[in-house]
């Protein structure tokens, strides 16, 4: 489950042109902070999603830089306007760069 | 001097009865919070805040449903000896958790849910037994529970299972550890007051598998007593002993009354 972390979306699957649509993703993620200790005193190295990317049809349309203190499997929600039926692209990239992604169509009529 | 020793003996009483009726008044304060839950059954989610239920509810926002979801897949995902969904159906998992811990007469031992599991995997499966409390088993764990979502619970205490709830309600009403405290104390006769910044709750399972926010994810029944255990400087014991088996039924008997929340969202 490590390698491939979960991941939820909740895309509306229709939108009138114009209509405002709440998007709201999570992914399972341990945000490990790395101030904190085990419990035998040692340091608990740093673990963090850096970027997140929403775009529709190669076009970025909202995006986010996480620190340290966002808690694990973070939530995100946002809004967009429909205006064309397109492919809705999520993508995660943690502090060494792996990449995680998952899509959604949303068709606007 | 008869008349002071009278006068006396009246200023005497009337101050007593003053005092055993502010012992009486202080004993029903305290009664609307010691009463035993037994009555009246609250699930964890009443002693939670506003935010903390709001995430509870919204599902989307809950993130014990990362697991569920996980765990809806692995449900069905053929593994090498099948599926779970090659013998039974996902809706027919429904209400099977309220069932749960139960004697079971082949393994002649008490099971809970998660047991039920394991014994599915080894003896049908031919698989390894799941690692205690790893992802994939709290996946499936709490994907099994969610299913009986707002379902009462419902197990009934067998001749097989007599001994088991015994041995479950001594531990609740035995004390422990450096701080010398039995679970009746704080779950029976203390709910609803604070400790430190928390509100003591009935200590109830109905929410469990759940998302604590202590842990930052997804824990089992088990995981939550080694806590409480630990809290009170205590020996815990392993998930899955005899000892919590016992106790867990204990336990859910003492909630009955209160539907399953799987996955809750704790502190």
């Amino acid at each position: 489950m490590n390698d491939q972390p979960t991941i939820r979306l909740s895309v509306p699957e229709r939108a009138a042109p114009g209509e405002v649509v709440e998007i709201k993703v999570m992914i399972q993620h341990a945000m490990e902070s790395g101030y904190r200790r085990g419990a035998f005193g040692e340091r608990i190295p740093r673990d963090i999603i850096k970027h997140f990317r929403c775009s529709l049809q190669g076009e970025t349309i909202f995006k986010a830089e996480f620190h340290p203190g966002v808690a694990a499997n973070p939530l995100l929600s946002f809004h967009m306007r429909a205006e064309q039926s397109g492919t809705l692209d999520f993508e995660w990239v943690d502090q060494s760069g792996q990449r995680w992604s998952k899509q959604a169509r949303l068709v606007v009529e | 001097m008869c008349q002071q020793l009278i006068l006396g003996l009246i200023l005497a009483l009337a101050s007593f009865w003053s005092f055993a009726d502010a012992l009486k008044n202080d004993e029903t304060v305290k009664m609307q919070v010691t009463q035993p839950p037994i009555d009246n059954p609250l699930s964890g989610y009443h002693f939670l805040t506003p935010q903390t239920q709001a995430m509870q509810d919204d599902e989307f926002a809950n993130p014990g449903y990362l697991w569920v979801t996980a765990g809806a897949e692995a449900f069905s995902e053929d593994i090498g000896a099948g599926s779970c969904a090659s013998c039974h159906s996902a809706e027919a998992m429904t209400g099977v958790a309220t069932r749960y811990p139960r004697y079971d007469q082949r393994a002649q031992t008490l099971v809970n849910l998660e047991g039920r599991i394991n014994l599915c995997r080894v003896t049908h499966q031919q698989l390894p037994r799941f690692a205690d409390e790893s992802q994939a088993f709290l996946a499936l764990s709490s994907f099994v529970t969610s299913r009986s979502q707002d379902m009462a619970t419902n197990i009934s205490i067998t001749e097989d299972a007599e001994p088991w709830f015994e041995r479950g309600k001594d531990y609740f009403f035995e004390r422990r550890g450096q701080l010398n405290l039995a679970c009746y104390q704080c779950h029976d006769e203390s709910w609803g007051k604070m400790l430190r910044g928390d509100r003591l709750s009935q200590g109830q399972p109905n929410g469990f598998p759940a998302y604590r926010l202590e842990w930052q994810g997804l824990g089992s029944l088990h995981r939550r007593l080694q806590d409480c255990e630990s809290g009170v400087r205590a020996q815990t014991q392993d998930i899955g002993s005899e000892a919590y088996l016992a106790l867990e039924l204990y336990l859910v008997w003492r909630s009955r009354g209160l539907v399953l929340e799987s996955p809750g969202v704790r502190r």
